[in-house]
């Protein structure tokens, strides 16, 4: 077993998340069940390899640019593009579970 | 109208010598929806005012003469990962039973630019994570040829929705195969891009590096047109390619004859069930027949593909799911005693077990301790498996192989086993995590008359030769 009960309380509350009893037993069993099939990757000597955290900074590039004028076009002009408007309040409210209009509105932060 | 065979050519064409106006097509949709969707479960939303608007503007481009576009009129079908503006969009979840989007994802934007009249939304695994759409939390969808098995997953709503006509085509998302093992399921085609290919703007994201909008339909070009209205640059997704989009349609007609396709035989060995193998070959032979010089070629990492997808794909899923807090949009819950209680409870409430299961096993993967034993330890592995595909493309044009070991497998027959259910991903992760481009397209039935699909891989950003191949499979005698 490599996780318990108690890695899933952990994991639990760095995720946001509360779950219940029934929930973190069944979390216990299917972790460890899958994590189990994950160790197959120590079989892999990476050494030497890179990490690949992106498929969009090694293909579709013009090979011809250097550095980061290969990405350039990624970058917004805002001078010929302009900036882009905001969404109104009212529509960026519009889905708050809670909003006073102004702001969305949330539990008090601070306890006195 | 008979919407069996209806392609997006024959369905424009109907509509521009006026056989059928674009609203009668669209209400002959809906009509079929309402009969038959009932024990399918495709759709999650039907858009009627949205796409009545879309089809009486076509409508009046007919009869005032003046140029169509080239999906005027085609009534189509969107996953419900895929924002539209207005438009009720859940990503299969509780948590955004309510969510009423701000702007339109590019792709569907583009498709009604184009034209398109969108018909509603497709019911899918919740937030796309799933392979037998079982993970919808409002119901599942069942395979229109046998109904007591599931579509596959994700995007279970859109292959079963061109299957059982209730579209002409449609368009789905794909993290790890979620487009091409439905549409083998289904007995349909789904196209999924090379990463970069197709904006992912309004793409409700599940993991940012491996996610793809793509499309389905009945037949190569209908599948060539689609991707030719959704794909190129957009300024609003850094990572959608710079690169020019050829007229995939023209591409179709181009010979297959002389062309190098391999056959890995990693994709051939444990877990693939006799009849589909048989299928398979039967296809490569036909490939052979047509000219196409059938060459082995070897993927050998390919079976650590499962692992690393997991790993990948659940942190960056862990991070984007992060943003459903019950603050700005979403399920919020009741009676919180304070903030990060509301958190927790917000979340606890809208999220099903697969979406918790893979937040919990992605923030593990990510946390203190861990991080370079998997997270980075999958990156690695991810580089090797790239590695693998550059390799084996310097000799062919492209690759071909199963798109899944089975056929169909029952509703109900996977739920308590997560593993078991991952490990039927084993030849579309692949592609995700590499990159290229993969079509799945139907060369056969079982002996239970369930579809089977295979898999044809590109080299990155050479859609047009798969689409070819699969062109060329599908017209040949």
């Amino acid at each position: 077993m490599k996780v318990t009960e108690k890695d899933v309380t952990y994991v639990a509350d760095l995720a946001n998340l509360e779950l219940t009893e029934q929930e973190r037993t069944r979390m216990v069993r299917d972790l460890n069940s899958i994590l189990g099939h994950v160790d197959s990757l120590n079989e892999l000597d990476t050494a030497n390899v890179p990490p690949m955290a992106q498929v969009s900074d090694r293909f579709g590039l013009d090979d011809s640019k250097q550095g980061s004028d290969r990405f350039a076009y990624a970058s917004r002009d805002d001078v010929r593009e302009g900036l882009r408007k905001s969404l109104p309040h009212d529509v960026a409210l519009a889905n708050a579970p809670d909003s006073d209009g102004t702001f969305f509105k949330v539990p008090k932060v601070i306890e006195k | 109208m008979n919407l069996r065979s209806l392609t997006i050519d024959a369905a424009r064409s109907a509509v521009a010598e006026g056989k059928t106006s674009a609203t009668e097509l669209a209400e002959s949709y809906f009509a079929k929806i309402e009969s038959d969707d009932p024990k399918i479960g495709a759709y999650l939303m039907l858009s009627k005012q949205r796409a009545l608007a879309k089809a009486s503007e076509i409508d009046t481009l007919v009869n005032k003469g003046e140029k169509l576009p080239p999906l005027a009129g085609v009534p189509v079908g969107i996953k419900d990962v895929l924002i539209t503006k207005g438009v009720r969009t859940t990503a299969g979840s509780k948590i955004l039973a309510n969510y009423i989007p701000p702007y339109d994802c590019t792709a569907v934007a583009r498709l009604e630019s184009a034209g398109a009249v969108v018909l509603g939304k497709l019911n899918c695994d919740e937030f796309a994570m799933g392979s037998s759409n079982e993970n919808s939390a409002y119901k599942p969808v069942h395979n229109p040829r046998d109904l007591s098995r599931v579509p596959g997953g994700s995007s279970g709503g859109s292959a079963a929705a061109v299957a059982a006509d209730m579209a002409v085509a449609t368009l789905g998302s794909d993290t790890g195969g979620s487009i091409r093992q439905p549409a083998s399921f289904c007995g349909v085609i789904g196209l999924k891009p090379t990463y970069g290919r197709v904006s992912r703007y309004g793409l409700i994201a599940f993991a940012s590096s491996l996610d793809n909008i793509g499309p389905f339909a009945k037949t190569a070009k209908d599948t060539a047109i689609m991707l030719r209205t959704i794909a190129g640059r957009d300024p609003m997704d850094s990572t959608s390619a710079e690169l020019p989009v050829p007229d995939y349609v023209a591409e179709l007609e181009k010979p297959v004859k002389g062309m190098k396709i391999g056959v890995a035989k990693e994709y051939f060995g444990e877990g693939l069930e006799p009849e589909t193998r048989a299928a398979i070959e039967a296809a490569i032979q036909k490939l052979a027949k047509l000219g196409c010089e059938i060459v082995e070629v070897s993927l050998p990492h390919t079976k650590y593909a499962i692992p690393a997808y997991y790993l990948v794909a659940t942190a960056e899923a862990s991070s984007n799911l992060a943003r459903f807090d019950g603050v700005r949009y979403g399920h919020r819950a009741n009676s919180v005693r304070s903030l990060s209680d509301m958190y927790r409870r917000s979340r606890d409430e809208g999220f099903g077990a697969e979406v918790k299961r893979r937040i919990m096993l992605g923030t593990y993967a990510l946390s203190a301790g861990y991080y370079d034993a998997y997270y980075l330890k999958a990156q690695r592995v991810r580089t090797l498996l790239t590695n693998d595909f550059i390799e084996a493309f310097k000799k062919v044009d492209a690759i071909v192989g199963p798109t899944c070991p089975t056929p169909a497998f029952k509703l109900g027959e996977k739920v308590d086993d997560p593993l078991a259910m991952y490990l039927a991903d084993i030849y579309t992760v692949t592609a995700n995590l590499a990159g290229i481009p993969g079509i799945s397209i139907p060369v056969g039935n079982s002996k239970e008359n369930l579809p089977i699909g295979m898999q044809i891989f590109g080299k990155h950003f050479d859609e047009a030769t798969i689409l070819r191949v699969a062109h060329a499979y599908e017209t040949a005698a």
